[in-house]
């Protein structure tokens, strides 16, 4: 399910599934999606933050036309305990491996995945850090 | 044939690309199909031209068919140039029949009494458009041919298109010559600027596609925003917000393609707004600022903004404003009265 920003539109409620994972995404180019994502998130449960939610910044191949504060970002990794991940949509062999990774992560935090979960990969992925 | 006529010609074969030489020799027709045979259209442009010099030579060119040559390469690579546009006023309502040949007589006749050593080249092309090409001397100078001035008139209309020459002195004048050919009483110039001639001719003869107000404003139902959004197990949560802004978009902006404009330049002379406490300025005066708005292509940009989701639907008006004015350069000031409101000047 895709959406320009949170809260969610309530006219649709009933049609939607259960939410196994937030992915917001971040354009380096644009300080507004930036914005977007951090008014975005008080929207969400505090028990998403348990592992089901993650950052994913785009952009990251055009470094020079970057916008934001990287720090920005990774402290509200920090802030809200959940992972920062880093691609470049344009180019396709990373938009592929990301879009792994992220279906990695749905399988974990939808209980697809015996003896992982949400939790537990999510404070590994920190450690790794 | 004048050295300074050959060398011209030269220069005008130089600029076109090779592969357009062929095409504007014919256009042309000077030369004829039999000398356009014997050129060799492979070689590098300077032997090419320096052949169509020698086949110049055998036919004895002069400066008239050398400005004729110049015109056919500015019409075909208009978007080179930066056009104007003028627009006529008539003092009363009479209508005249166009005379063509009454057109070139007078406008010939009042530059020439003015400034002796012009050079004045006319080409009419099918869509009613006039072409004409004026290189600029003065009283002790032959024109200059690299300079020149181009002027594009659509003679059922009140409007000229110029695309001026760096001298810039001689605008009054040319001006002048065409209020007195054309019949009318008096020019001025709009603040509308583009490379695309075709786009300014769009905007003041109205023929890009306007939106009209209809009866019922709300959208047709089941009409599929993004019909390209093949993948079905993607579900856009923002639907009716994302079919809002394209209908709006729709609204403002017609469904066809936009009017090619490069810029819209705003000169503000406002008061700087600022919280009381921060006193920024000292003196309370206009705060001069002016913001431009470039792009290849500025009103399709303008119109993708919203659906981008990088501005908010509706766009303000001083942005959507721009085809309907037929203008892209604004001078905005401090509206009096009541309400300290930007007021855009007429």
């Amino acid at each position: 399910h895709l959406a320009t920003s949170l809260p969610l539109p309530s006219e649709r409620d009933h049609l939607r599934p259960r939410i196994d994972l937030v992915v917001f995404m971040i354009d380096i180019k644009s300080k507004y999606s930036l914005k977007n994502v951090e008014t975005s998130l008080p929207h969400v449960d505090a028990s998403f933050f348990l592992g089901k939610v993650c950052f994913l910044v785009t952009g990251v191949g055009r470094m020079n036309a970057c916008s934001i504060e990287m720090n920005a970002v990774c402290k509200l990794g920090e802030a809200y305990c959940s992972p920062v991940l880093f691609c470049e949509l344009e180019l396709e062999g990373v938009r592929a491996a990301t879009a792994q990774r992220l279906v990695r992560m749905l399988q974990i935090c939808a209980g697809h995945i015996r003896g992982v979960s949400a939790l537990s990969f999510v404070s590994l992925m920190r450690n790794s850090d | 044939m004048d050295e300074t006529v050959a060398e011209y010609i030269r220069r005008t074969v130089l600029k076109i690309p090779r592969d357009e030489i062929k095409m504007m020799l014919q256009k042309w027709g000077f030369l004829s199909e039999a000398q356009l045979q014997t050129l060799n259209f492979h070689q590098i442009k300077d032997n090419i031209s320096q052949e169509v010099v020698q086949l110049c030579e055998e036919n004895s060119a002069d400066i008239k068919q050398a400005a004729a040559l110049d015109i056919i390469y500015n019409h075909f690579y208009q978007n080179k140039r930066m056009w104007s546009v003028y627009q006529m006023k008539k003092s009363g309502e009479e209508l005249e029949y166009f005379d063509i040949r009454d057109f070139k007589k007078k406008f010939k006749g009042r530059l020439r009494s003015a400034l002796k050593n012009v050079t004045i080249t006319f080409k009419e092309y099918e869509d009613n458009a006039i072409w004409i090409r004026v290189a600029w001397g003065t009283p002790y100078k032959k024109p200059n041919q690299y300079k020149p001035s181009y002027v594009v008139y659509h003679s059922q209309t009140p409007y000229v298109f110029i695309s001026a020459s760096v001298l810039k002195s001689n605008l009054p004048l040319l001006c002048q010559a065409l209020i007195v050919a054309s019949n009318y009483h008096d020019i001025r110039e709009m603040e509308l600027r583009s490379h695309s001639l075709n786009s300014l001719k769009d905007i003041v003869f109205k023929r890009y596609s306007q939106n009209f107000q209809t009866d019922t404003p709300e959208p047709l139902q089941g009409r599929n925003v993004e019909p390209e959004n093949a993948d079905i197990r993607i579900v856009q949560e923002n639907r009716s917000e994302k079919e809002r802004i394209h209908s709006l978009n729709e609204e403002v902006f017609g469904s066809g393609p936009q009017p090619k404009l490069e810029f819209a330049q705003y000169k503000l002379e406002t008061m700087f707004k600022s919280d009381p406490k921060m006193d920024v300025l000292d003196k309370k005066e206009p705060f001069r600022c002016l913001v431009k708005f470039s792009s290849p292509h500025l009103l399709e940009s303008l119109k993708s903004l919203a659906p981008a989701g990088m501005a908010d639907a509706p766009l303000s008006p001083l942005l959507t404003c721009i085809p309907h004015k037929a203008r892209n350069y604004f001078k905005i000031r401090e509206k009096k009265g009541l309400h300290p409101e930007s007021f855009v000047s007429p």
